[in-house]
């Protein structure tokens, strides 16, 4: 398990510096000048110009600028922006307040999906089953654009001036954990639908296996065969899609944290683009990739947990 | 070990039979499935019966409803799409078709135990089998788990697994075919059932795992007189261990037979054409007699005899008439028009 988890490791770093390889070479491909993006519409004293180039050694051929920044990253230093401020400053807070909203959509994820698939696959065919169908298909349908403002305005702000329940906060981290749930909720929507139909048809895949057949035969009651028998081998395709999704739904938050105005690393990859500031895009799409190959090692140890039958030497 | 929460007054404490009535007796049993093409009559009719102590082999071709009447014993079919239509299946004298879901779960394992074909896919392979065992007693009898386990260890040594006690925190897939047929058995025995259904126990073994495994049945059977449904298509393995054979075709009871009668001399032709099925070395090297044709089509189901399309027998009536199961004798009956000739060997 332990040399497992050391190979494992070891093999995520050819893949970290693909990815940075490959993001470093399209964001130096973007177009514009970043040193006249400081500036504006105003011309560049072609002085500063040089002594920047020559600071972030624009000059450089691209392998050597990657060169320098892989040697910044393996000392533990994102680098500098144009603007001078350290890229590491920048990331304060925002990450913790990405991670919040993706765990808090997750979490919402798994019980919400879990729970509708186990009722439509042991209602299958029935009403309910068909409801629940029906609106899966309307939540994948819907974009997160028009979930955001639509809940924002009947959750937030509609419920409360007709009720005067004030529980959901419509923007901003103020509120603790609370300020997640409806951003939490529109980040989840598209993988509720996914996931409730994968718990479906899992579950149902499951309760066709002969054990489960079995188990019924040696007098168990319904419940047992279903909470013991069934639902742990259902479980295991649902642990590789929530984690596999955990990175899906930290890099995809950029639009939910917009709507709520959540200060988070989506808005400041969006902003960083923009702005060309090369080193901090390089630098949050290097964490999400190691949050990401963290997430599938998690999955894979999870594996190991669920079904006896994998072991890793 | 009687289970208290059933109802007294509906299994009457009595060992074996009740006056005539056997242990466990199918009267006149249907089972159909809904499916897309239509309606398929998986059992037509079928009645058996069965002692305490006695063996009982159920013979038939894939798809000739031997196993849809145990699942329908056992009360494991899914309804739907299946659907009893017709019958009884009395335990001790009650109908177990008439019971509630709780009562039936609580027959089910306890006084009904049954095995399956294949005991790797039957068995979870997420949990030990100490703890698949040690179930039986802590759902049904409100064990301790340390005293479950020990029990389960008990068990696993009744079947002869070599180290029990090592072995009873391994997960199924680490045990081989035979050792995994023998935690099934292990399993099944584990309340004293009075009755032990095995479904083709030993088709997924290898031939001297096989005998190994039918000593075992016949063993436990004799030590706590239990009643055995063998449900096979394999006539070798019925041969040693079986008191009386019913063989099934189509739905229906074709023939009914003390073990011994049926070997010597079959009543039906379908029975014929098994037996000289069985390769024989002093054939070797001619060609292996097989029944002509397919089995039948459940959805569509021949008229009059539904064998008569692979008969060699057939006669004109044999396409229009239903054949009545006819009684030979107290203990054999056939389902064929011309059971007196194929008997004397003076047919077709």
């Amino acid at each position: 398990m332990g040399r497992y988890v050391v190979r494992r490791l070891l093999q995520a770093i050819p893949v970290l510096l693909g990815t940075t390889f490959l993001i470093f070479t399209l964001v130096y491909w973007l177009p514009g000048d970043p040193i006249q993006a400081l500036a504006g519409d105003r011309a560049v004293d072609p002085v500063f110009r040089a002594t920047m180039r020559e600071m972030f050694h624009l000059d450089e051929p691209l392998v050597v600028q990657y060169g320098y920044y892989i040697q910044g990253i393996l000392t533990g230093d994102f680098g500098t922006t144009f603007r001078g401020l350290p890229v590491s400053t920048i990331f304060e807070g925002k990450f913790q307040i990405t991670l919040n909203l993706a765990m808090t959509a997750l979490v919402i994820e798994a019980i919400v999906g879990i729970g509708l698939g186990l009722i439509a696959a042991l209602r299958r065919g029935k009403a309910a089953d068909t409801a629940i169908l029906a609106f899966t298909l309307l939540l994948v349908s819907i974009p997160t654009l028009v979930s955001g403002f639509v809940l924002q305005l009947v959750l937030g702000l509609q419920l409360k001036t007709s009720t005067g329940i004030d529980f959901f906060p419509v923007a901003g981290t103020s509120e603790g954990w609370r300020s997640y749930l409806l951003p939490g909720i529109v980040l989840a929507g598209t993988s509720i639908a996914y996931l409730t139909r994968l718990t479906r048809t899992s579950l149902m895949e499951t309760l066709r296996a002969d054990y489960v057949r079995t188990a019924v035969a040696k007098g168990m009651p319904r419940r047992r065969v279903l909470g013991r028998h069934a639902l742990r081998n259902s479980l295991i395709p649902l642990v590789t899609y929530l984690g596999a999704d955990l990175g899906t739904l930290m890099s995809g938050a950029v639009i939910t944290e917009t709507i709520f105005n959540l200060n988070g690393i989506g808005r400041q990859l969006v902003d960083s683009v923009y702005l060309s500031e090369n080193s901090v895009v390089v630098g949050i799409v290097t964490v999400l990739v190691l949050i990401f190959i963290a997430a599938n090692l998690i999955v894979d140890l999870l594996y190991a947990v669920l079904d006896p039958r994998i072991r890793y030497e | 070990m009687k289970n208290p929460s059933v109802d007294t007054h509906l299994l009457p404490a009595d060992s074996g039979t009740i006056g005539t009535e056997p242990l466990l007796a199918v009267d006149n049993l249907h089972v159909e499935f809904s499916t897309r093409q239509g309606v398929a009559r998986a059992v037509n009719g079928v009645s058996y019966a069965l002692n305490a102590g006695e063996t009982l082999a159920v013979l038939g071709e894939s798809g000739s409803g031997k196993s849809v009447t145990a699942q329908a014993i056992m009360g494991i079919l899914d309804m739907p799409p299946a659907r009893i239509p017709k019958g009884e299946i009395r335990f001790r004298g009650t109908d177990l078709l008439q019971l509630s879901e709780a009562q039936r779960s609580q027959i089910r394992g306890q006084q009904i135990a049954m095995i399956f074909q294949d005991a790797l896919s039957a068995l979870n392979p997420v949990f030990t089998v100490g703890w698949q065992i040690a179930e039986m007693f802590r759902v049904h009898k409100g064990m301790s788990k340390k005293a479950a386990y020990a029990k389960a260890v008990e068990l696993m040594d009744r079947v002869r697994i070599p180290a029990a006690k090592q072995r009873v925190n391994d997960y199924p897939h680490q045990f081989s075919g035979g050792m995994r047929q023998r935690i099934m058995i292990a399993m099944s025995i584990a309340l004293d059932p009075e009755v032990l259904i095995a479904d083709e126990p030993t088709t997924a073994l290898d031939v001297t795992v096989q005998a190994q495994i039918m000593e075992l049945l016949a063993e436990l059977q004799r030590e706590s007189n239990m009643g055995l449904i063998l449900i096979t298509h394999d006539l070798g393995v019925v041969a040693d261990v079986a008191d009386k054979i019913a063989v099934m075709y189509g739905g229906r009871i074709v023939e009914n037979a003390p073990v011994h009668d049926i070997y010597s001399n079959a009543a039906h032709p379908y029975t014929k054409g098994l037996l000289e099925s069985i390769p024989r070395v002093d054939m070797k090297g001619q060609e292996l007699y097989a029944i002509k044709g397919l089995p039948p089509n459940l959805l569509d189901m021949p008229t009059g005899c539904a064998f008569h399309p692979r008969c060699p027998f057939r006669q004109d009536n044999c396409v229009t008439d239903v054949p009545a199961l006819h009684e030979i004798s107290g203990t054999r009956s056939s389902a064929c028009h011309y059971w007196r000739e194929v008997l004397d060997g003076t047919a077709g």
